[in-house]
């Protein structure tokens, strides 16, 4: 349990909900999962996924109110990449939000939903626990393979 | 921080939007008035150059599709090309390349529409 311990590192970043802070969200997780030691590709796709969970955060939780606290919180190890982000706006059900048909939403000119789609499909874990009136959490969770992939 | 911008070219009848930085949630309005600025004069053939984008989220992916629908009902089309391997891969994730068309470089999305033109006359 030690030696894990000992390996296990962990940053944090509290930000206000602006989407001008994106490029500081995104600076954040690339600072922390350059140590990691993962490769390129795998934190692009880490930094993707954290700037559409946050976007969500902005759009739907805080409805664009400027000033709602997103809070994250990653950890890491050579194994294993998780970042929980919480907020304190409107709670949501991921269920209710149906995997994209690209071509109906192109029929019926839908924009949204892209965003979670791209969570799921870059990390391994995406995960929420709402507690309505207190806080929303989402995780995202990414695991190595030996070659950094 | 001015992380993106866009640029306008007119070759022809064809208008080709370069992209450069970052698009993202909060520089997707940028280029939602870039579209938006063509439509109002009447430019409906589009090229979009992505050569020096760095990034892009869905809610850039999103103002293609925005869009896209009200071009082709002017017989126009966006048309993209010169895209990294990093930003073409989010496009395949979604399913893009079976709604538009991409091109390896400018001229070549250029052309096609020529093609395309004299197809018509």
């Amino acid at each position: 349990m030690k030696a894990d311990k000992s390996k296990l590192k962990k940053d944090k970043l509290e930000i206000n909900s602006r989407t001008e802070n994106l490029a500081e969200i995104r600076a954040f997780i690339n600072s922390a999962a350059a140590e990691s030691g993962f490769s390129k590709e795998v934190i692009d796709n880490i930094i993707l996924a954290v700037d559409e969970a946050c976007t969500n955060i902005i759009k739907h939780a805080y409805k664009y109110f400027p000033d709602g606290k997103i809070v994250l919180s990653l950890k890491y190890d050579k194994k294993t990449f998780t970042i929980d982000i919480i907020d304190y706006g409107n709670s949501f059900e991921p269920g209710l939000v149906p995997n994209p048909d690209l071509k109906k939403y192109f029929d019926e000119k839908r924009v949204g939903g892209l965003g979670m789609y791209l969570m799921k499909t870059l990390m391994d874990e995406v995960k929420y626990v709402s507690v309505p009136g207190k806080f929303n959490q989402v995780s995202l969770t990414k695991n190595i393979n030996s070659n950094g992939r | 921080m001015a992380e993106f911008s866009t640029s306008v070219a007119d070759k022809g009848e064809v208008s080709t939007i370069y992209l450069k930085g970052f698009l993202d949630a909060h520089t997707a309005p940028m280029l939602e008035n870039t579209f938006s600025g063509l439509i109002d004069n009447g430019k409906y053939s589009i090229v979009v150059n992505f050569k020096e984008l760095a990034y892009i989220s869905s809610a850039g992916l999103g103002v293609f599709m925005a869009f896209i629908e009200k071009i082709r009902e002017n017989s126009g089309d966006i048309k993209l090309s010169t895209m990294s391997d990093k930003v073409y891969n989010i496009f395949d994730l979604l399913g893009f390349p079976l709604l538009y068309e991409i091109f390896k470089t400018e001229d070549e999305a250029i052309n096609k529409f020529k093609e395309t033109k004299k197809l018509e006359s």
